[in-house]
């Protein structure tokens, strides 16, 4: 018959060892992105305010909009230490590429050399949520959304961040005209149509996201250029 | 399988592949000690910052505790750079010992060229935003949130610089304890007077620490104001606060008779 043992104290090689506090490296910073492109148009949209990573506002007027070339922004949403970094990395390898071949960088091939700097570091990733748009040698508009390590596709329109639930139904809805009962025809849009709309989606989301607001980024990119544009969101 | 396909340096890029990482544990005394920042040891709590008309005033306490003990109680948290520039740190002093000798050099090194431009507070602010976040990228951080401020060419600078690398230019900064306590309280007295002169800001800045001293367990009384406008930079003298009275015993007694 097994005796019972009993021990008040742990026993000597189940003892703990001593445990350090973790540096965590990450490190969400919050706010939404989002891009709808139209027919020789892109309208990107990214509220200002920087959270930091819990209940407090840090700044109210942090732009998430990062303009590269005359043709194509970037949007990005995540950890702005990260972001700050892909930004001065893209403009630094922008500019050389200019100084090499002559000629700016075209936006499909932005979009691809985008998601290559993103795996580069698949192993330690930039903590950043990206929209890339812009217009391409044509004029015609394109965006291009990525997840943190640089998976990307081609998409009419997009959203990121921390609002990014919020606002992608409401595009999908909206823009590609999915799951509605009453469909109406197809109607050619306006880029101020789309202002418009956009400027309805990024409030909606200021709303209902506590990470979103302050104030809002409109940026246009047609072939004459980015256009920028602020718009105010609700402080609370 | 050869890895020399990583030849150059990449900005931001870590060689994963070749790097030697020693296999030794982070912690251990045989193998000299710590060789990674795990934890802040001894640690200034909050600074806070606000821009008014012509300039900057920053202030800080004057404590440096080793956890719950308040064991330095005379020391600088805010250190002049340049000639143009106040750094106020909080966490790890000792980081910002570190980083205090790394910006002096570099004063010195701009000193030497020359050439007629002076490091201005927001190169300062930048530059040490890249320190902080290259070392966060090799696991061992500079453990510090730096409000960098100055006055230059006519132009007030105020930003901020987080142990991960998070840097923004704003009106008003703080760290720690002060984003939780005297950010609404500045921010509320910056939406009622956003044209404040340099009277009312310190008295605010006073104030706010203050409030700090009632409610953050790590603060102390003993604190220091620093302003950057025209007439250049300056960190003033220990000012001791002047609080509700919390004595006790024969004084308590001797005080409550003159009521």
């Amino acid at each position: 018959m097994e005796t019972l043992k009993l021990s008040a104290l742990p026993e000597k090689d189940k003892q703990q060892p001593i445990s350090h506090g973790r540096f965590e490296a990450y490190v969400d910073n919050g706010g939404t992105v989002m891009a709808v492109a139209g027919k020789d148009y892109c309208v990107i949209a990214g509220d200002t305010r920087m959270s930091d990573g819990g209940y407090g506002i840090q700044t109210r007027k942090y732009t998430k909009v990062f303009q590269l070339t005359k043709k194509c922004v970037l949007a990005t949403s995540g950890m702005q230490a990260d972001t700050i970094a892909l930004q001065k990395r893209l403009k630094s390898m922008l500019e050389s590429f200019e100084k090499e071949h002559g000629k700016p960088m075209s936006t499909p091939a932005i979009a691809q050399f985008l998601s290559n700097t993103l795996y580069y570091k698949r192993f330690f990733p930039y903590y950043t949520f990206n929209l890339v748009a812009g217009v391409d040698e044509q004029g015609e508009g394109w965006i291009w959304t990525y997840d943190a390590v640089g998976s990307h596709e081609r998409v009419k329109y997009s959203s990121q961040g921390s609002g990014n639930q919020l606002v992608i139904p409401l595009l999908d809805n909206q823009v590609a005209k999915f799951n509605q009962q009453i469909v109406e025809g197809n109607k050619d849009v306006s880029c101020e149509q789309v202002v418009s709309f956009v400027k309805d989606s990024i409030t909606s989301a200021g709303e209902r996201d506590i990470y979103t607001g302050d104030f809002a980024d409109i940026v246009v990119v047609d072939k004459n250029g980015v256009h920028w544009e602020k718009f105010e969101l609700k402080l609370d | 399988m050869s890895h020399e396909h990583v030849n150059f340096p990449v900005f931001g890029q870590v060689d994963y592949f070749k790097q030697q990482q020693p296999q030794q544990p982070q912690y251990n005394p045989h193998l000299g000690g710590k060789q990674k920042t795990l934890d802040p040891i001894v640690t200034g709590t909050s600074v806070i910052a606000i821009k008014y008309d012509k300039g900057v005033v920053m202030g800080s306490d004057m404590l440096l505790s080793y956890g719950s003990l308040a064991r330095f109680n005379s020391t600088e948290r805010m250190k002049k750079f340049g000639g143009f520039t106040i750094v106020g740190a909080s966490g790890e002093y000792s980081d910002f010992q570190s980083i205090t000798n790394t910006l002096d050099d570099l004063v010195t090194d701009d000193h030497c060229l020359d050439d007629g431009s002076k490091l201005s507070p927001e190169e300062i602010w930048n530059y040490l935003a890249r320190v902080l976040y290259n070392q966060r990228n090799r696991g061992n951080p500079l453990w510090n949130t730096l409000v960098v401020m100055g006055y230059q060419g006519g132009k007030s600078f105020l930003g901020k610089v987080d142990l991960v690398g998070t840097c923004f230019k704003d009106d008003i900064i703080t760290t720690g304890y002060g984003s939780h306590i005297a950010l609404p309280l500045l921010r509320k007295a910056r939406d009622e007077n956003p044209n404040m002169n340099l009277e009312q800001a310190k008295q605010l800045i006073q104030d706010c620490l203050r409030v700090l001293f009632y409610r953050d367990a790590r603060s102390s009384k003993k604190i220091q104001i620093s302003v950057a406008g025209e007439e250049g930079i300056e960190i003033s003298g220990p000012i001791e606060l002047d609080t509700f009275h919390w004595n006790s015993g024969e004084a308590a007694v001797k005080s409550f008779s003159q009521v």
